[in-house]
């Protein structure tokens, strides 16, 4: 990524030289994500769809553009032109502000004003319906900057009739409709404005003559902005902040100073924006940001600094934990390599312009914004929108808990040499037993979505399980996991029905989530047991064979069965006796508590 | 400043925006140049007025024919 186009950015600088930028960005040999992207603008757009471009191949994207005429973008998308049929825009992304929006006078009513606010709704709602119907295309929408002037003054925020009241209100009911419309995404001008200051936003003389707005000056600041929703879209956000840690996330060099003579905490000025950049970082990784540290320094002084009683991060908030004294590129690499991510899903924060060099040219498309000085820490940050969520629920965040969960593990895997002590550190322990009548649900889900570790393939409603689990015809497993890292919860299932004294194993599935850790031994354990206490004497168990399941073509071989019959299609049938031994695992192993109970 | 400044810095800003080397001369206009559409008028404008501390009036930006009439303008303006 170009430190040209890095916020904060000058923007005289970018518009200036957008066509040196765009050939350096053009040669340099990254792969990129193609979209399609129509703007359709209630402003002329000329000078936005280059400046958009460089901005968009900085964060990988190369586009193709159509642009509507001035002020066409309601007609050409409600309607659609020849041009944007063929054209077949991926992404829409219209370009209105305040001028585009019809508003009360002081000669309306409140009535009148509000029948005028759900008209002007209804009319942008229409578009953005069509043009979902038309193409199948992501929405991204500005919101409306204050209006230029007030009429009324203050009141102009608080009567129904007020411009400000007006395009308040219109913002909320189209935050609402992109809280409701998945593929619609609202590009916030309201706040950008107020960034850029509003009387900067516009210039009327630029309106007048060529009707531009925002001005050329906020041109980058609005590009870089739409740029990141749309790289956003196509997959390109970042994923891990990689931080340093002295003079980045506290005052003073923990390894000279000591915890207690860092710069962090309410007592001093520099020591307050180091604590509520912790803060700040503290909620990015609530949203679902991987954290990992960057730092020369020996590991125990860089955790006593993380143990700060001021600080709001501490060792456990990050994924992994690089502080030594090699080079900080190398260890980034190492990092990302241990998550299963890509070097350009980093962004790397450091004060030192040093380390922010050596890092840029080294981990390809990592982000290095210039952390010049702790008060401006959170906005460089904040500001470079790295991390763009489209949306934010629950699922996300439980889901990057276990994403840390897995990377803590491949980092400890690393310091065994013996697997088994590696199984062993991880401290397991499962719930083996009959399906419990809570995770019913959870086993049908498991049935019906494993592909790769699942003999058989066969899918269960949920009311089938049901009836499995109240028949006594079945032996069933359902195995839980959990290890000092966290909770799996349900990884493995097992159904096999009786047939006098052998029974055949219908299902057995596990997610791969928990593959190699001994889980598929005890499990196998497990059966031999329940089914000795069920009176059967033989087990059979089949593989048929799909595209996706070859990982387990050997499982019941390598889990001590014989293979007694195989197909032309390679289909294979398996016998063992239940009174085989266990194999080795290295999980300690108990029966389900709700099981327990009954 | 003197005229010859002005183009100076004139093109050095005409050669950073067209990304090849430009020299400007008082009768110069957008049609000597590839690429001066209307786009680029807007963006040179926006540039210059910058560059100079300066601002063009409404009425001149639709007037000027040549670089020489706003360089004029430059002068008088920064001449202030």
């Amino acid at each position: 990524m170009l430190k040209e186009l890095t916020y904060p950015f000058d923007a005289e600088y970018i518009l200036q030289n957008r066509r040196k930028l765009k050939k350096t960005l053009a040669n340099d040999g990254t792969s990129r994500v193609k979209k399609r992207i129509a703007i359709l603008g209630g402003a002329t757009t000329g000078i936005i769809r280059p400046v958009l471009e460089i901005f968009l191949l900085d964060k990988g994207i190369e586009p193709e553009f159509y642009e509507s005429e001035y002020n066409r973008f309601w007609q050409d998308g409600m309607f659609g032109t020849p041009e944007l049929d063929e054209f077949r825009p991926e992404i829409v992304f219209i370009h209105t502000g305040v001028r585009n929006l019809n508003m009360p006078a002081p000669t309306d009513t409140a009535e009148s004003a509000e029948a005028l606010l759900e008209s002007e709704y209804a009319r942008y709602a229409a578009l953005w319906q069509a043009l979902g119907a038309r193409y199948n295309c992501v929405i991204i929408q500005n919101n409306f900057q204050p209006p230029a002037y007030r009429l009324l003054g203050n009141l102009d925020g608080t009567d129904r009739r007020g411009r400000v009241n007006f395009v308040n209100r219109m913002n909320l009911r189209f935050a609402d409709y992109a809280a409701a419309n998945r593929g619609f995404y609202i590009h916030d001008i309201a706040y950008l404005s107020s960034v850029c200051g509003l009387d900067n936003w516009d210039s009327p003389e630029e309106w007048y003559m060529y009707k531009q707005s925002p001005a050329t000056a906020c041109v980058p600041m609005l590009c870089h902005s739409v740029a990141n929703i749309v790289k956003a879209i196509g997959g390109k956000n970042k994923k891990v902040l990689t931080l340093d840690l002295d003079n980045t996330l506290w005052g003073g060099v923990v390894g000279d100073v000591g915890q207690q003579g860092l710069d962090l905490g309410e007592e001093t000025p520099v020591g307050q924006a180091y604590r509520e950049f912790q803060h700040y970082v503290k909620e990015v990784s609530q949203t679902g940001i991987v954290l990992t540290v960057a730092s020369k320094n020996d590991e125990e002084n860089a955790l006593d600094g993380l143990r700060h009683p001021d600080g709001y991060l501490h060792p456990e908030d990050f994924a992994v934990i690089k502080a030594n004294w090699d080079r900080k590129d190398g260890n980034i690499l190492q990092t990302v390599a241990s998550l299963d991510l890509l070097p350009d899903s980093v962004v790397f924060a450091d004060d030192n312009p040093a380390e922010r060099h050596i890092v840029h040219e080294n981990v390809a498309g990592a982000a290095v914004p210039e952390m010049t000085s702790p008060e401006s820490y959170i906005r460089t940050v904040d500001r470079g929108g790295y991390f763009e969520p489209l949306s934010l629920s629950g699922e996300d965040l439980k889901r990057n808990e276990m994403y840390r969960e897995n990377a803590k593990r491949a980092e400890l895997s690393l310091s065994f040499a013996d697997y088994g002590e590696y199984l062993k550190s991880l401290d397991m322990v499962a719930a083996v037993g009959d399906f419990p009548d809570i995770y019913l649900k959870r086993i049908a889900q498991l049935a019906n979505k494993s592909n790769q570790f699942n003999l058989t393939t066969r899918r269960y409603t949920e009311t089938e399980i049901e009836e499995i689990a109240k028949s006594g015809e079945y032996i069933r497993l359902c195995g839980k996991l959990a290890d000092r890292f966290g909770d799996n919860g349900v990884v493995s299932v097992i159904i096999a029905k009786k047939n006098g004294d052998e029974a055949d194993i219908l299902l057995w599935i596990m997610s791969c989530r928990v593959l190699k850790r001994g889980m598929e031994q005890l499990m196998r354990n497990c059966l031999l047991e329940a089914a000795r206490d069920a009176g059967v004497k033989t087990l059979r168990g089949y593989y048929y064979p799909t595209q996706k399941n070859g990982m387990v073509r050997n499982l019941l071989g390598d889990l001590g069965f014989e293979k007694i019959s195989e197909d032309a299609e390679g289909n294979t049938e398996w016998t063992i006796s239940t009174d085989a031994s266990p194999l080795e695992c290295f999980i300690e192993k108990t029966d389900h508590p709700e099981n327990e109970r009954k | 400043m003197t005229a010859e400044n002005v183009y100076v810095e004139l093109n050095s800003i005409f050669t950073d925006i067209f990304d090849e080397d430009i020299t400007l001369f008082p009768e110069t206009t957008a049609k000597d140049i590839d690429g001066w559409d209307s786009l680029e008028h807007i963006n040179i404008i926006h540039a210059v007025e910058k560059r100079f501390k300066m601002k063009f009036k409404m009425g001149e930006i639709s007037t000027m024919k040549c670089v020489g009439e706003m360089v004029e303008i430059i002068l008088a303006r920064t001449a202030l």
